[in-house]
C-alpha cells in the first residue's frame, strides 16, 4: 500500500463519508419499504390478527334443568362451587406443578388419582380440576400465591349434585364429563358442537340421558377483551343463555322410597305403572349406587367397587335385564285361551300332579295335584299342569302371536335409553336365534313349559308390568314414560308429555272380568292371601316363581340350592282392582317364592300409593306361601 | 463590579459552549419521543428512566468537555481493562438467563462487554492516529486482530447483539480508516451469499440436531425462528409475531397513543425495551416510524458532518465510527422489530429503556460534540 499525503488521505475519507451516507439511507429505505408492507400493504390482514388476538367469544354454559318428582321433590339439582382447574398444555411439569400446589391446597392422592384419569380421557387444551369444591380460605390462599402457577386457575363452576342419593339412580342416571368419543360425536354434529363449547358434562345414563337435549339449554355468548395470558379484561357484549328445561316426572319419590327400604339388601326389580297414562310411579332397580360419585368423575377405588360387586349394583334390572316371568304369565295365557277358543272359562281339566309328554313328565308344584280345575281355579292356586295343557294345545306360534300383543318381547319405548328386548320364544326365534339345523328346529315339548311361564320365555320386568298395566286398562296399552312435564324455567310454563296411546288390545270385555276376577280372588283365597290380608281396597295380582336352574324333575328344597341359583320371586298387581290406579312387576332375584318375598312389597306400595298408609318397619316374609 | 445577569450569561455560556446546538436538538428531539411512547409502554418505569437521562446527559456533557487528545489518552488503557474484565467474566462471571454476561465489582454489577462499545472505536482510532500517514496492509491486519479477540470473548458469553455493535463499531473504524475497497467488496459479497445461502436451505439447517460452528443453540433458534416464526408460535416465534402484528395493525396514522391493543393487553413482549418500536409503530403507524427515521438520517447526517470537519485522524474515525454506531443499532433494532432480522437483543438508540445503553450512547454523543467543538477551523 502506497503512502498518502493527508490531503489524498481526507478526500478519501470524504468519499467514504459519502458511501457511508448513502449506505445509511439505502438501509434505512429497506426499512422504510418492509414498514410500508406491513402497515400499509398488509395493514388488513394485521388489523384482523390484532383483533382476534385482543377479542374473544367465551360461550356461557347455561343452567342445566332441575328434575322433580311428581310432587315436586328435588331428586337433581345444580350448585355453584370453586374448583381448581390445570391446563396441562400451558403447564411444562405437571407433576411439579401439582406438588407445589400440594404445599398451598389440600390435594390428596385420590384427587391425584382422578386428574390422572381425566388426563387420559381429555381433549386438547381442555382445563382439567385437579380440585373441587374449594373452601373460600383455599380460593383466597391460590389467588395470593398465583403468579407462581401459569396454567393454574379458579373456576366458578355449577356442580350437579343428586340431593336424595341413591334413591331412584338407576331411573335418574347421572352426568359425567364429555369423553373423547362423546366430543368427538358432538364435533360431528355443527350444532351441537357450537352449543356444547364451555360444557364439561353430558348426561351418560337414565334421565340425563334421555333428556340431554331439554336439560341442557342453550350456550349463551359473551364478547370478552382478553389479554395475552387469555384473561378477560373487560366485556364486549353478551348473548345469555338459555337455561335447560326441568323436567317434572311421573315418579313418585316417595313411593320410591317406600319400595327401596321394602327391598332392604335383596336384589330385584320392581316397576309401578299408572294404567290410565303409562305413566311411571316407581322404578326400582336394587341395590342402588350414589350417582354423585359419578359427577366430578369417579376415583378409582370407588369405581372398582361399584363395578367388580357380584350384586352388579350399576346394572338397571328392571330394564336391561330379562327373566322368565314364572306364574305371572298364566292370566296371560289364560286371557289367550279364552280369544283364541281354546278354553271356556268353565271348562275344566283334572289334574293328577302329573302331566307326561313323549318320554318326559312334567310335574305340578302340588304333588297329587289340584284335583279339578277351571280357568279361575287354575289362576288362584297357580295349577301348572292347566297350563302344560293348554300350551300344548295352543303350539307356540299362536302362543307367541297371542302373548306378543301385550308388548312381551318388544320394546316398551320408555325414556330411557337401551331397554332390554327380551325373548319371546316362536319357530321363527328359535331359527334366527342358533346356527346349526338340528337346534333351529322348535320340538313340542319345548312348548309344555312356555305355558307356565319358563323354558325360553325372559322378560324384563318392565315388560311384565307393563303387560299388567295393559290388562288392568282392558287392552288399552299407553308407551310407558318417566316424564309428566318440560318446564321452562324463564316462564314456568308446562309443556305436558301426552300419554301416548299405543293401541288398543281387542278384547272382550267378558273374558277381560273372568281373569281380573280370578286375580282378585289369588289374593282372597289363593298364593297371595297371607300377602293381602286386611287390606283396604281390592286388589288384582299373581304371584310368580322364575327357575334359575333347572333340577331336571328333582324337588326343589330351597335350603339346599345356592343362593344365586334360587328362583327369583314374582309379583305382578294392579288396585283397585274395579277401575285400576295403579299395576305394578316386581321381582326379587333369588328371592324363592313369589308370594314370600315379591307379593309383601307389592302390598307396601299399593298401601302407600292407595291409602297412603306407610310400612310399619321393614318387610316381613310371610314364612308359608307357595306358587 | 460585574452585573449578575452577565454573569449569569457568562455562566449559561460557559455551560452550553461545549453542546453542539443541532446535535442537541435532534438528541432532545429522539428523547420526547422515548419518553412519549415510554409513557404508553411502561409508565411505571418513567421515575427510573428520568434517572438514567439525568445520568446521560450529565456523562454527555463531561465528556463533551473532554478534547480530543485528552481521550487518545485513555483509549489504549480502557480497552485493555475492557478485555481484562471480558476475561474475568468468562472466568468467574454471573450466569442469567442461559448466558455470562455479569460481573460483580463488589461495589458495582456491569455488563464489560459495553465498555467495549466505546473502547473498542477509540482504541481502533488511536492505533490508526499512530500510524497515521504510514499505514500498510499489516496494521489492518492487527486492527482486525484487536477487533476480534473481543468479540470472539463477547459471543462466547454468549451476547450476539453486543458482538455484533461491537464487530459493527471496529469495522467503521477499519472502513474509515482506509482500507482497501478490494477487501471491502469480496467480504461484502461473501456476507450477502451466507444470507442467502441460510435463507434458501432453511428446512435443512433448523433441523433438529443440526449444530451451527461458533454459535449456541439459542442463537441458531432465533436465526431459525426468524426464518420461519410459526414454526414456534407460542415459544422464542411469539416475539416476531407479536411484534410484526403490533406493527402492521398500526396502519398508517396508528391506533393512537395509549391505545395499542397489542401494546396494553399484553402481547407485545419487552415492549419498553428492545420491542418499543413496536409500541411507537402500533400507536403512531407509519407517520411516526417516518418521523422516527428522519430523526436518525438528520443524527446520522450530522455526525458524519463532523466526522469531516474532525481535526485529526483520531477524531475523524472515531466520530464516523461512533455515528454509523447508531445506524447499526437504528438498522437492526428495526430489522428485528420488523421481523426481517433475528431477535439478538439490540436496543432501539435513545428510545428504548435501559440506562447501560442509554448512558453509552449519550457518551457517543459527548464525543461527537468534543470532537465538533475542536474541529478544524476553515478560514
Amino acid at each position: 500500500m502506497e503512502l498518502k499525503t493527508p490531503e489524498q488521505e481526507l478526500s478519501g475519507f470524504r468519499n467514504r463519508i459519502a458511501v457511508a451516507a448513502i449506505f445509511v439511507l439505502v438501509c434505512f429505505g429497506l426499512i422504510v419499504a418492509r414498514f410500508v408492507y406491513l402497515q400499509v400493504v398488509r395493514y388488513d390482514y394485521f388489523a384482523t390478527r390484532a383483533e382476534d388476538n385482543r377479542i374473544s367469544l367465551l360461550p356461557v354454559v347455561p343452567n342445566r334443568g332441575l328434575i322433580l318428582d311428581r310432587n315436586g321433590v328435588v331428586l337433581a339439582r345444580n350448585y355453584s362451587a370453586y374448583t381448581l382447574e390445570i391446563t396441562p398444555q400451558k403447564v411444562g411439569d405437571l407433576e411439579g406443578t401439582i406438588d407445589e400446589l400440594a404445599g398451598i391446597i389440600d390435594i390428596q392422592l385420590k384427587d391425584r388419582r382422578r386428574f390422572r384419569k381425566l388426563l387420559d380421557e381429555s381433549k386438547n387444551f381442555e382445563s382439567l380440576p385437579i380440585r373441587t369444591r374449594l373452601s373460600d380460605e383455599e380460593v383466597a390462599r391460590f389467588i395470593a400465591q398465583r403468579y407462581r402457577f401459569p396454567g393454574v386457575d379458579i373456576k366458578a363452576r355449577l356442580f350437579r349434585q343428586y340431593p336424595q342419593g341413591e334413591l331412584a339412580s338407576h331411573a335418574l342416571g347421572y352426568i359425567s364429563r364429555i369423553n373423547r368419543k362423546e366430543a368427538e360425536a358432538i364435533e360431528q354434529n355443527e350444532e351441537m358442537a357450537e352449543n356444547y363449547r364451555g360444557t364439561e358434562h353430558i348426561g351418560k345414563t337414565g334421565l340425563e340421558q334421555h333428556y340431554e337435549e331439554e336439560l341442557h339449554g342453550v350456550t349463551g355468548f359473551e364478547q370478552v377483551e382478553v389479554d395475552a395470558s387469555g384473561r378477560a379484561v373487560r366485556s364486549l357484549s353478551r348473548t345469555p343463555p338459555v337455561p335447560g328445561n326441568n323436567l317434572i316426572l311421573t315418579l313418585d319419590a316417595e313411593l320410591q322410597r317406600i319400595v327401596e327400604q321394602a327391598f332392604g339388601e335383596r336384589r330385584g326389580a320392581l316397576v309401578a305403572i299408572e294404567p290410565g297414562t303409562g305413566g311411571i310411579l316407581a322404578l326400582v332397580s336394587k341395590p342402588t349406587y350414589d350417582p354423585n360419585l359419578f359427577v366430578d368423575g369417579i376415583d378409582t377405588q370407588n369405581w372398582n367397587a361399584l363395578n367388580n360387586s357380584p350384586d352388579k349394583p350399576l346394572l338397571h334390572r328392571a330394564i336391561y335385564s330379562a327373566y322368565p316371568p314364572g306364574s305371572t304369565f298364566k292370566p296371560f295365557m289364560a286371557l289367550a285361551a279364552l280369544r283364541t277358543g281354546k278354553r271356556t272359562p268353565t271348562q275344566a281339566i283334572h289334574d293328577s300332579g302329573l302331566f307326561p309328554f313323549g318320554n318326559h313328565v312334567f310335574r305340578d308344584d302340588k304333588v297329587g295335584g289340584h284335583g279339578m280345575v277351571d280357568m279361575v281355579k287354575s289362576i288362584v292356586v297357580s295349577c301348572d299342569t292347566y297350563y302344560y295343557i293348554l300350551a300344548n294345545e295352543m303350539g307356540i306360534d299362536m302362543i307367541s302371536e297371542q302373548i306378543g300383543e301385550f308388548g312381551f318381547g318388544s320394546l316398551t319405548g320408555i325414556d330411557i335409553q337401551g331397554e332390554a328386548r327380551g325373548v319371546l320364544p316362536s319357530q321363527a326365534w328359535k331359527k334366527a336365534r342358533f346356527k346349526k339345523p338340528e337346534q333351529q328346529k322348535w320340538y313340542a315339548g319345548e312348548t309344555i313349559s312356555i305355558g307356565i311361564g319358563q323354558g325360553y320365555n325372559n322378560y324384563t320386568t318392565l315388560q311384565i308390568a307393563h303387560a299388567t298395566a295393559t290388562l288392568a286398562a282392558n287392552g288399552v296399552m299407553f308407551k310407558p314414560h318417566l316424564v309428566k312435564y318440560v318446564e321452562d324455567v324463564r316462564n314456568g310454563k308446562r309443556r305436558m308429555i301426552e300419554p301416548t296411546p299405543v293401541k288398543t288390545i281387542d278384547l272382550k270385555p267378558e273374558d277381560v272380568e273372568v281373569i281380573k276376577r280370578a286375580m282378585v280372588e289369588v289374593n282372597k283365597w289363593g298364593t297371595g292371601t297371607r300377602a293381602f290380608a286386611g287390606a283396604e281396597y281390592v286388589t288384582a295380582g299373581k304371584t310368580g316363581t322364575s327357575q334359575v336352574y333347572s333340577l331336571k324333575g328333582a324337588k326343589y328344597v330351597e335350603s339346599e340350592v345356592a343362593k344365586h341359583l334360587r328362583d327369583h320371586a314374582l309379583y305382578v298387581a294392579f288396585a283397585p282392582a274395579e277401575a285400576p290406579k295403579i299395576a305394578l312387576a316386581v321381582l326379587v332375584e333369588n328371592g324363592g317364592f313369589g308370594a314370600q318375598a315379591a307379593a309383601p312389597i307389592a302390598r307396601q306400595v299399593l298401601d302407600y300409593y292407595l291409602t297412603g298408609k306407610r310400612p310399619a318397619g321393614a318387610a316381613q316374609p310371610d314364612p308359608d306361601g307357595s306358587d | 463590579m460585574t452585573d449578575p445577569f452577565v454573569l449569569v450569561r457568562r455562566g449559561w455560556q460557559r455551560f452550553t459552549a461545549p453542546i453542539d446546538g443541532i446535535l442537541m436538538a435532534i438528541l432532545a428531539a429522539l428523547l420526547i419521543g422515548a419518553y412519549v411512547a415510554m409513557m404508553s409502554a411502561s409508565p411505571e418505569r418513567l421515575p427510573a428512566h428520568n434517572i438514567n437521562l439525568a445520568i446521560g446527559l450529565a456523562v454527555m456533557w463531561v465528556v463533551a468537555n473532554v478534547p480530543p487528545q485528552r481521550m487518545q489518552m485513555f483509549a489504549l488503557p480502557l480497552y485493555i481493562i475492557g478485555v481484562l474484565l471480558l476475561v474475568a467474566v468468562e472466568l468467574f462471571g454471573e450466569i442469567s438467563k442461559g448466558a455470562q454476561r455479569w460481573l460483580d465489582l463488589g461495589f458495582i454489577r456491569m455488563q464489560p462487554s459495553e465498555i467495549m462499545k466505546i473502547a473498542m472505536p477509540l482504541m481502533l482510532a488511536w492505533y490508526f492516529q499512530k500510524r497515521e500517514g504510514a499505514l500498510k496492509f499489516r496494521d489492518f491486519l492487527v486492527a482486525t486482530a484487536l477487533l476480534a479477540a473481543p468479540v470472539g470473548l463477547i459471543a462466547a458469553q454468549p451476547d450476539l447483539g453486543t458482538s455484533l455493535l461491537v464487530t459493527a463499531a471496529g469495522i467503521f473504524v477499519i472502513y474509515f480508516g482506509g482500507l482497501s475497497w478490494k477487501l471491502i467488496a469480496p467480504v461484502m459479497l461473501l456476507g450477502v451469499a451466507l444470507i442467502a445461502g441460510i435463507v434458501a436451505y432453511e428446512k435443512q439447517i433448523c433441523a433438529d440436531g443440526v449444530e451451527w460452528p461458533g454459535l449456541r443453540e439459542y442463537q441458531k433458534h432465533r436465526v431459525c425462528m426468524l426464518l420461519d416464526p410459526s414454526s414456534d408460535p407460542r415459544g422464542k416465534g411469539f416475539h416476531t409475531i407479536q411484534s410484526t402484528i403490533a406493527v402492521g395493525s398500526g396502519g398508517i396514522i396508528g391506533k393512537g397513543w395509549q391505545q395499542g391493543t397489542q401494546t396494553h393487553l399484553d402481547f407485545l413482549p419487552e415492549r419498553h425495551t428492545d420491542f418499543i418500536l413496536a409500541v411507537l409503530s402500533e400507536e403512531f403507524g407509519l407517520l411516526g416510524v417516518i418521523v422516527l427515521l428522519v430523526l436518525y438520517c438528520l443524527l446520522i447526517g450530522r455526525g458524519l458532518m463532523i466526522a469531516l470537519t474532525a481535526s485529526s485522524l483520531f477524531s475523524r474515525l472515531l466520530a464516523g465510527a461512533l455515528t454509523m454506531n447508531f445506524f447499526t443499532y437504528a438498522f437492526v433494532n428495526m430489522g428485528m422489530v420488523s421481523g426481517v432480522l433475528p431477535v439478538v437483543g439490540v436496543p432501539l438508540p435513545l428510545v428504548s429503556y435501559g440506562g447501560t445503553a442509554l448512558v453509552t450512547l449519550c457518551l457517543g454523543m459527548g464525543i461527537l460534540m468534543s470532537v465538533q467543538r475542536h474541529r478544524k477551523r476553515v478560514s
